[in-house]
């Protein structure tokens, strides 16, 4: 029997869907579409009489002092009724996870339910005389997403739920032995596998040597092993590299810029280095407490995000967490980070290419996917920023960091030959089928079709069952080694794990979501909420009993082996048997050519001005600068008890914080602050200070709430177009020359990183002619810093009447990709640049200061300039402030209002310093540049006086707030 | 110095029995995080303990509603030892989705656990979606509001976080909120800061002061008795000094305020 439990809101409360659905509408202006009423069901299969449903119905499944509900049997033949016409149902695709759908059935079974299946259901009905043009939009580009969800019209009818068929054991073989170098691209185009011809070739060769064709499971192995997600090939291979100056062969580009300036730092540091495990497990290590080393991974989810924003956000964070869950015997998570990038929200519905959703839609679906899985996990989102830009149209990009403690005895591990490969946490299914090849790959307008196996659904209590359930068996020593399946399934997680001793599996042994699965399906799906554990056989049943009481399902799939093959089983038919070596170094090396031309610099002519409220109004209400807090107050920053300097800072708690400052442990002072820098538009001038850029900016973030500059770690996170194009792999180049470079000089090591290549999107435009949006070269640095003492914590709202201002750093002539330049649509000018040497000592000085407590507050001063970041301080502290920029021209050899206003120039911050402290803190910047350029005042406004002594800016404080608040208020 | 033990009762997808244990721990009691499966095992064991806490989190995902799930797990193999445990003269907190697992499981506003058979008189009031429709992330400022309830003595006003999307309390009729008054069960409201009304209960909010559109400012509702409290504020995230959004501008004691209501718990067994 198949039942259907209809929910509708009471009239006494507001129905939330059909509002959000009508605002929808509203803003695609489908204008015949005027009244929505919505509901959501619940279909109910199993022996159930309707007084039993009802009991379910009232006693559980509805909230009957806000809720209404009807029940009615389903079938196949179901009777029309009268509002059929209007009437639009929205359920998932067979086999997409419905979370909702599978904890109902569990609980109603718990309950003495006799129930075989459930699936819920969204239902709207649309007014009558609703065009069918504005329903097909509203029904594909409202209410579903194609790649998970389907919509049907009028009364359901369905008979039955049960998914899934019978399989039926077939070896397929792929005869790749015989192919030609055509046959051979096709196959990796058609097959999904994305590998080159000569990849393809060197596979062909293996096989021919062995004198047998390759099975399906062993081509996909070999595919997902070899992918650049997987490989990192481009950026680990040789790139020859020439620039205006240099020549450079690279043997392995990132060993001999990322990698090298940690080894030459750890070298540097000799025993006081304190970096644990850098660059070699699934996130980085580093020291922080005597009894917890602190973790850090940031990743990225670009193309699945592109296709399913809330599902690929959503995945994007659950997998990230997976990683510091996956290093060394497994580390705590603690906070998360998350930075998006997008195109910007206003744009016109019509101009959209074939196949791209609205930068809107992305948007509040990445939100809500990082939130639903973050908040669920208990983890705090303690740092975010989001960039938007016209160029990640199609191609939007989802950075999701976590940070997590690990016991400083358990950051090694190794699987042993006998102990047993178990997977633990969710059912494997179809979902996220070709995940690895396919995020390698360019995107195109038929992605959406073509990949939509790689799209994901997460379900954040699973993780979290597995994450409280691991880090138990942890501490009573039950497993030897443990790595999280991420892209690539099992077959990346086991090749690893196994990739210095060997491993034999038995594929059969998986749980299943449902049936129907190929052995190969099982082999590389990446479905979400699985880790894969070593477990020594005498641990097993201690393992499973564990597992047991906690409702998580851990099952035996293999066994670590000492023969260095892996071998694949299926009902002991022998699928798969690769020799290790082959897998991970057999790979053809990548060659790659990389070009940087410098362009040239223009001159930026400066507008006339005789004020700058209006141009300080613009940039605080420009997209990347306003107040993010529609997004911040929908993630909980405060969950674990550690929150001690929050997003949002000052007196009511609406100011932008530099960093995060979290206590991660609930009786220690020690303090971890995270911080991010990331300047898209500076790459457009030269991708080398764009990435000094970052870097300082990560670091000035830091050290800005107390941070000490000798103990930050710092990340790279590299998303670029098509890098087989020597321009685009030159800029990448050019821009890890300079990560070398500044953490040298800086003394802050790289301890993790990932890249995320050819983000580009083509499509073919109304004149069938291909056209192709690539991203802005997007490096996202990430800076996790130490406190000794959190009560040392700065913010960045001021806090006083009567206190002094004070700039510290030079104000440079760099006005290139500043705010002030894009919304004056200016070109041209130079790019901020970083004097290294300066640098260091001015952060070493600033901690000096705050650490003896002679800063009130302090801001950096990065997008807007001195005028943003004095408004932000000003607006967040309720306390106004007049300055004169005559000293700062004075340290800074400038004399233009405009450049001292808002030139973007590194190294520099603003600080409060009551007045009985003054000469204490300018004797700590003895021979740094120091300028003394103001004061704070009770009345509500910022007054600022040119070099000349002529007031160039003079506005409430009221007002630069409401601009800065505008832009992203969404509802 | 009394040490109650304390069961901090976790259930898949809980996640604030750490720093919830952590908080009784401070105030001297003996607090363990016990999985709802192992009581389900053994649901005697919950008599071993003097002090009930249902911590934050998303038990179940909130999957159907939030704390839906775990309340059914309480209403139905553990109803008959609940039922036990309240009656005695034991504590009982319940902490954001605690609280709406209390609500709903009946164990708040009347200290008697819903049973799950057919034709039951339909629950009186309800934790729902905030007015805001959003989940939502802020500081609040709440008063007492005259119970007298054991958590909340000596307590008159104190700021505290919110972290949740169904913190709005709806009453089924109007006659529920002033049973509710009459019976001493409004606990702690939303407040403005600064505010002397006498009555907190009474005066129009709106967002942010009252973040969810909750009738009569509820934060949190207590049973007839005083001993069981159910609120949507989080007082285990206010420990230390350092957690307040504003400890950077004003001078605060070293502990947070949150800790008060974990010691008045602790204190009742001395």
């Amino acid at each position: 029997m198949l039942w259907e439990i209809e929910i509708r809101p009471l009239p006494s409360e507001i129905d939330r869907e059909a509002a959000r659905v009508q605002g929808s509408c509203q803003s695609m202006r489908l204008a015949s579409i005027t009244d929505i009423r919505a509901a959501k069901s619940f279909l109910i299969q199993g022996e159930l009489d309707q007084a039993q449903i009802e009991r379910a119905a009232q006693t559980f499944l509805v909230d009957t002092v806000v809720e209404s509900h009807a029940i009615h049997p389903l079938s196949k033949s179901s009777t029309k009724s009268a509002d059929d016409a209007s009437l639009l149902n929205v359920m998932f695709k067979p086999g997409v996870t419905d979370n909702i759908a599978y904890s109902t059935q569990r609980a109603l079974v718990d309950l003495g339910f006799a129930v075989e299946a459930v699936s819920t259901c969204r239902k709207y009905w649309v007014n009558a005389g609703a065009s069918e043009p504005d329903l097909k939009l509203l029904a594909s580009k409202i209410l579903s997403n194609d790649a998970i969800e389907h919509v049907t019209r009028g009364s359901l009818a369905i008979g039955n739920l049960s998914i899934g068929r019978e399989y039926q054991f077939q070896l397929q073989k792929v005869a790749i032995r015989e192919l030609s170098d055509e046959q051979l691209q096709q196959l990796s185009k058609t097959g999904q596998l994305y590998l080159s011809l000569t990849e393809m070739q060197t596979i062909q060769n293996y096989f021919r040597k062995l004198d047998r064709d390759p099975t399906d499971a062993e081509l996909e192995t070999v595919a997902q092993t070899w992918s650049e997600h997987c490989s990192h090939k481009t950026l680990g291979g040789r790139v020859h590299y020439v620039d205006d100056t240099r020549d450079i062969q690279f043997q392995n580009m990132l060993k001999e810029t990322i990698f090298a300036a940690t080894r030459k730092l750890r070298e540097q540091a000799g025993d006081q280095d304190w970096c644990v495990s850098v660059f070699r497990d699934n996130a980085g290590v580093v020291e922080f407490h005597e009894k917890f080393h602190a973790c850090i991974k940031v990743e990225t989810h670009n193309h699945p995000s592109a296709l399913e924003p809330y599902g690929g956000a959503n995945t994007g964070l659950g997998g990230v967490i997976r990683d510091p869950l996956g290093t060394g015997l497994g580390a705590k998570p603690i906070c998360n980070t998350d930075v998006f990038c997008f195109a910007p929200p206003d744009t016109p519905f019509e101009t959209l290419p074939p196949g791209v959703l609205h930068p809107q839609v992305v948007a509040r679906g990445v939100v809500s996917g990082v939130r639903d899985y973050g908040n669920r996990m208990g983890i705090p989102t303690v740092n975010g920023a989001v960039y938007f830009d016209e160029r990640y149209l199609g191609n939007p990009l989802v950075y999701c960091g976590n940070v997590a403690l690990i016991p400083i005895d358990m950051v090694e591990k190794g699987a042993k030959p006998g102990d047993l490969i178990v997977a633990v946490g969710g059912r494997t299914g179809r979902d996220g089928i070709h995940g690895a090849t396919f995020s390698s790959a360019e995107l195109t307008h038929e992605s959406e079709t073509l990949s939509g196996g790689a799209v994901q659904i997460g379900n954040a209590i699973t993780e979290k069952m597995v994450l409280d359930v691991i880090l138990e068996a942890r501490d009573k020593g039950l497993y030897t080694a443990i790595t999280d399946c991420g892209a690539g399934g099992f077959s990346s997680a086991v090749g690893e794990m196994g990739a210095e001793c060997g491993a034999e599996v038995w594929l059969d042994q998986a749980p299943l979501k449902y049936t129907g699965l190929s052995y190969t399906e099982v082999w590389i799906s990446e479905a979400q909420e699985r880790m894969v554990l070593s477990v020594p056989r005498q641990n097993w049943p201690a393992f499973q009993a564990l597992c047991a009481a906690e409702g998580v399902e851990a099952s035996a799939i293999g066994e670590f082996k000492d023969n260095h093959r892996l071998l694949l089983k299926y009902q002991d038919q022998i699928v798969g048997d690769l020799a290790m070596e082959f897998l991970h170094d057999g790979r053809p090396p990548v060659i790659r050519e990389a070009v940087y031309r410098a362009p040239q610099v223009q001159e930026l002519k400066l507008p006339a001005r005789e004020r700058y409220d209006a141009d300080l109004e613009k940039i605080l209400g420009s997209l990347n600068v306003c107040s993010k807090e529609w997004i911040i107050r929908q993630y909980d920053h405060e969950v674990q008890a550690g929150s001690v300097v929050k997003p949002l800072v000052g007196a009511s708690s609406d100011g932008p914080s530099d960093a995060a400052v979290v206590r991660p442990i609930l009786d220690s002072n020690r303090g971890l602050v995270i911080a991010c820098g990331m300047n898209p538009h500076f790459g457009d001038f030269d991708p080398y200070w764009m990435a000094a850029s970052a870097i300082d900016e990560a670091v000035r973030n830091c050290v800005a709430v107390g941070a000490d500059p000798r103990r930050i770690a710092i990340l790279d996170n590299f998303c670029w177009g098509y890098t087989d194009r020597p321009e685009t792999l030159g800029s990448l180049v050019r821009a890890s020359l300079a990560c070398h470079d500044v953490a040298i000089a800086f003394g802050t090591p790289f301890v993790s990183g990932k890249d995320s290549l050819n983000n580009e999107f083509s499509y073919f435009d109304t004149k069938g002619q291909k056209q192709t949006v690539a991203i802005p070269a997007s490096l996202l640095i990430t800076a996790m810093g130490q406190m000794e003492d959190v009560n040392r914590a700065v913010t960045m709202d001021l806090k006083a009447p009567g206190n002094l201002l004070y700039q510290i750093g030079v104000t440079k002539d760099e006005l290139g990709g500043s705010h002030f330049s894009l919304v004056n649509k200016l070109t041209g000018g130079r790019v901020p640049q970083v004097d290294l040497p300066l640098a260091v000592k001015i952060f070493a000085a600033l901690h000096r200061a705050i650490n003896a407590g002679m800063v009130r507050s302090c801001h950096d001063l990065s997008e807007g300039g001195l005028a943003a970041a004095v408004a932000e301080m000003a607006f967040s502290g309720e306390v106004g402030a007049e300055l004169s920029l005559a000293a700062v021209a004075k340290v800074s050899q400038l004399t233009e209002s405009a450049q001292l206003l808002f030139s973007e120039s590194n190294t520099r911050f603003l600080v409060e310093v009551v007045p009985a402290k003054a000469a204490q803190f300018e004797a700590l910047f003895a021979g740094l540049p120091l300028a003394s350029i103001g004061k704070t005042v009770a009345e509500q406004v910022l007054k600022v006086d040119s070099p000349q002594g002529v007031r160039v800016i003079d506005s409430e404080l009221k007002n630069l707030k409401a601009c800065w608040q505008k832009p992203l208020n969404w509802n | 110095m009394p040490t109650p033990r304390v069961a901090v009762l976790r259930a898949p997808g809980t996640n604030c029995d750490h720093e919830t244990a952590h908080a009784f721990e401070l105030c001297g009691a003996q607090a363990e995080r016990i999985h709802l499966f192992r009581l389900l095992e053994q649901p005697q064991r919950l008599l071993d303990y003097q002090i009930l806490c249902v911590p934050g989190g998303f038990s179940y995902g909130d999957d159907i509603g939030s704390g839906v799930i775990f309340a059914s797990q309480l209403r139905n193999r553990l109803a008959g030892v609940l039922g036990e445990f309240l009656q005695s003269d034991k504590l009982c907190l319940g902490i954001c989705n605690g609280f709406q697992a209390l609500l709903k499981a009946g164990v708040l506003p009347n200290g008697q656990v819903a049973s799950l058979e057919a034709n039951q008189p339909p629950a009186s009031a309800t934790l729902t979606w905030n007015h805001n429709g959003k989940y939502t992330a802020r500081w609040v400022h709440l008063r007492t509001a005259g119970s007298q309830n054991v958590f909340l003595r000596g307590i008159e006003s104190l700021d505290l976080p919110i972290a949740h999307a169904e913190g709005r309390i709806v009453v089924r009729d109007p006659s529920v909120l002033s049973q509710w008054k009459q019976h001493g069960q409004f606990a702690l409201c939303y407040s403005k800061r600064g505010a002397t009304d006498a009555d907190p209960s009474s005066v129009e909010l709106s967002f942010p002061e009252n973040p969810n559109g909750s009738i009569a400012n509820l934060a949190g509702i207590s049973d007839p008795t005083g001993r069981i409290l159910g609120l949507m504020p989080h007082p285990e995230r206010f420990l230390f000094r350092t957690q307040h959004p504003n400890w950077t501008r004003m001078d605060l004691p070293e502990e947070g305020a949150g800790l008060q209501l974990f010691r008045n718990a602790v204190a009742y067994f001395g």
